[in-house]
């Protein structure tokens, strides 16, 4: 099968797997010419922007979170955030902290979940995680731990993994006693062991040798590792605050897709999530996720995809480290929220969910009903580089027989953990050869 | 490998939802392996690239139908499926996105969508039963994963599933919470929403908001007062019975009674 493809060749796959949701890769090759390449998503749309009209400020949180089972923490925490900054609402230190520390929570999991069950399988040539669990138990087994742990934070702070409960605008429902925090330490500690074993098995896998010449773009700003605030930056030259969102990017419907693809204007496609982060603000992690990166061989910025799983295994290293920092320096609040009178007013906020940078602007009645939202999720913003990467290394491939071919795209697909659900609103993967 | 009685196959379905009940499955990770040791995980895209052939021992289902391709899908799946359990709020209610029942889902997607005419929807988002037979209907949004492990046991054991299906009030008073609409501390439809999530929200100090849906014989008539009573408008009544299990027909009923 191998060698220069002539003749035209169609392949379909129904599904792209161990992806969150459901979309579809189109490739037609013309001899040893890619003529197109079309990442879609057509996951049913939900029509989430124009079910939040009407409905209570209060609600949003809430709402929000069911755009996506794997993040919905992200959700919950950009809707508090563009809520409180439409109300003029400014949470204190204890307030602050717990949310950092929730995100670490979902950072560990929903990192856990695609290193280890979700994309090294295709580094070590297994069909899933659990058929990697036959000859690499105590790889997967460590993956499950590290989501475990993950899961651990967002249940005691949130009351469930999925979809929890408690986070509210101004605050949270119930903030946790100190001990109740305390109590996650051994299990944090542990996990901060298996996430440095994390970047060592990883940072091992073989990877192909290519760079991309991406616009990254994340939240930063100086002091702290970006989970909910902070400005939007690119390694472009950007530098604006999460008002600004919306005059320098935007979205455009695509006919192969329910998913909007967005770009900046007058640039065009750029990237978001982990690569992006570390690129920006590699300085700012935790002394042992620095060690750990250039141990594992990564530079202060990382430009090659396939090896966005190094990354987020830095990633859930320095999200150890800082929950156990932010435990430690956790003093109850006087109050769990912080409540303020209604106003009309339009509120914004950007923050990192595990895939990358998520918008969210709503506009507010006098009696604080939604009068209208925008929500623009990390996988969006990311489909047009995804499709760029693929144009970008699917010319090297072509003498790959097709299953290879195959399964090499869908692997530049899982580079970025797409989240299809968030992006919608099947992954079908057709290689057509001419 | 020894001769061994052949290993039941399960599959995984998703239509219009957010991933989050499937991953629950995930979320068992203390007892993953050994699910996965006792059954052939068949088909299950979010987890594996394996796909082993029909008839399958049992299918979750997760989602609502929205589409009509998606209509047409579910019941393929159905032909395949011996045991179809559906998982969660969206497949056992139509969920969250069930809200443009009450809506012009045209007007819907113009607001969301630059090109309408790209997009392919149904009126309605209905949940599993309103297209084939189910076999069992776990509540949620999201499910229990300890209930998801139970009612996967039962079937694959032929056993009935123990899911109790009385209220939340009833794990307030098992786990000790105080309840929250007699101290006057929040609003909550726990009076009339089935027990499962191990009464959450009370013990954080808010009112329940009906994530597993109505409970055996609710009474929501009853319980309108109390919540009046609290300040509650027509309107705030209306939006808390209209939200993941909106479309669920003692809900919708409660729902349609109230408005403003």
């Amino acid at each position: 099968m191998a060698g220069r493809m002539t003749g035209r060749r169609t392949i379909d796959v129904d599904v792209l797997a161990r992806v969150e949701g459901e979309g579809a890769l189109h490739l037609v090759i013309d001899g040893d010419e890619l003529r197109r390449c079309e990442f879609s998503i057509f996951e049913p749309p939900r029509f989430f922007e124009a079910l939040l009209r009407g409905r209570s400020y209060l609600e949003a949180p809430d709402i929000t979170a069911r755009i996506c089972g794997i993040c919905p923490v992200a959700y919950q925490m950009s809707a508090v955030h563009a809520m409180e900054d439409a109300l003029g609402i400014v949470v204190p230190e204890p307030i602050r902290l717990l949310r950092r520390l929730l995100y670490c929570g979902e950072w560990i999991e929903s990192h856990g979940l695609h290193i280890y069950l979700l994309h090294a399988p295709d580094f070590l040539g297994y069909e899933g995680g659990v058929e990697m669990a036959k000859d690499h138990p105590e790889a997967v087994k460590r993956g499950l731990a590290l989501k475990k742990a993950g899961n651990e934070i967002v249940r005691c702070i949130g009351g469930r993994e999925i979809h929890p409960v408690n986070v509210r605008v101004g605050g949270f429902w119930r903030t946790p006693r100190k001990g109740e925090l305390g109590a996650l330490i051994p299990t944090l500690s542990h996990a901060r062991d298996l996430a440095r074993k994390t970047v060592r098995f990883v940072g091992g896998f073989d990877f192909p040798d290519v760079t991309r010449d991406y616009e990254f773009v994340a939240v930063g700003g100086p002091g702290e590792y970006p989970f909910n605030e902070g400005r939007v930056l690119s390694n472009r030259g950007l530098d604006i605050a999460a008002s600004e969102y919306e005059r320098h990017f935007a979205e455009t419907h695509v006919r192969h897709s329910n998913a909007l693809h967005a770009h900046r204007i007058g640039h065009g496609a750029y990237l978001t999530g982990p690569l992006a982060r570390f690129s920006l603000n590699s300085a700012l992690l935790s002394p042992l996720a620095r060690e750990a990166a250039a141990e594992a061989g990564l530079g202060a910025t990382c430009t090659n995809p396939f090896r966005s799983i190094v990354v987020r295994a830095v990633e859930v290293l320095h999200a150890c480290d800082e929950a156990l920092r932010v435990i430690d320096a956790y003093q109850e609040p006087d109050a769990p929220f912080v409540d303020a009178p209604t106003r009309a007013g339009t509120g914004y906020a950007c923050t990192e969910a595990p895939r990358g940078l998520l918008y969210h602007r709503y506009r507010l009645a006098e009696d604080g009903t939604i009068e209208a939202a925008k929500i623009v999720p990390p996988t969006s913003q990311n489909q047009p580089s995804i499709e760029d990467d693929l144009r970008a290394f699917v010319p090297d491939w072509l003498t790959l027989p097709d299953a290879a071919l195959r399964h090499r795209a869908e692997q530049a697909v899982r580079n970025h953990d797409p989240c299809i659900s968030c992006a919608t609103h099947f992954l079908r993967l057709e290689i057509e050869r001419g | 490998m020894p001769r061994a009685a052949r290993k039941p196959k399960l599959a995984v379905w998703k239509f219009a939802s957010c991933d989050g009940c499937q991953l629950s499955l995930l979320d068992c990770e203390d007892e993953l392996l050994a699910v996965a040791g006792n059954i052939d995980i068949a088909y299950f895209p979010e987890a594996t690239r394996t796909v082993l052939r029909g008839p399958y021992d049992v299918s979750l289902v997760e989602g609502s139908i929205t589409t009509a391709h998606d209509a047409h899908r579910l019941h393929q799946v159905r032909r395949q499926s011996r045991r179809l359990i559906t998982i969660g709020a969206c497949a056992t209610a139509g969920g969250i996105q069930a809200l443009r029942n009450f809506h012009d889902v045209e007007e819907f997607t113009r607001q969301v969508y630059a090109h309408p005419d790209y997009i392919s929807t149904l009126k309605t988002a209905t949940p599993i039963s309103a297209h084939v037979p189910v076999d069992f209907e776990l509540r949620g949004c999201p499910v229990d994963k300890g209930q998801l492990l139970e009612v996967l046991t039962a079937f694959l054991h032929g056993r009935p599933a123990h899911v109790p299906t009385h209220g939340v009030c009833m794990e307030c008073k098992q786990r000790g919470a105080v309840c929250v609409l007699v101290t006057g501390a929040a609003a909550c439809l726990g009076p009339v929403t089935q027990a499962g999530c191990g009464a959450l929200c009370p013990a954080y100090g808010r009112g329940c908001f009906g994530c597993f849906g109505p409970k055996e014989t609710p009474n929501p008539v009853s319980l309108a007062p109390r919540l009046a009573a609290r300040g509650l408008t027509p309107r705030d009544l209306q939006r808390l019975y209209r939200s993941f299990n909106a479309a669920s027909e003692p809900f919708r009923q409660e729902g349609d009674r109230h408005g403003g």
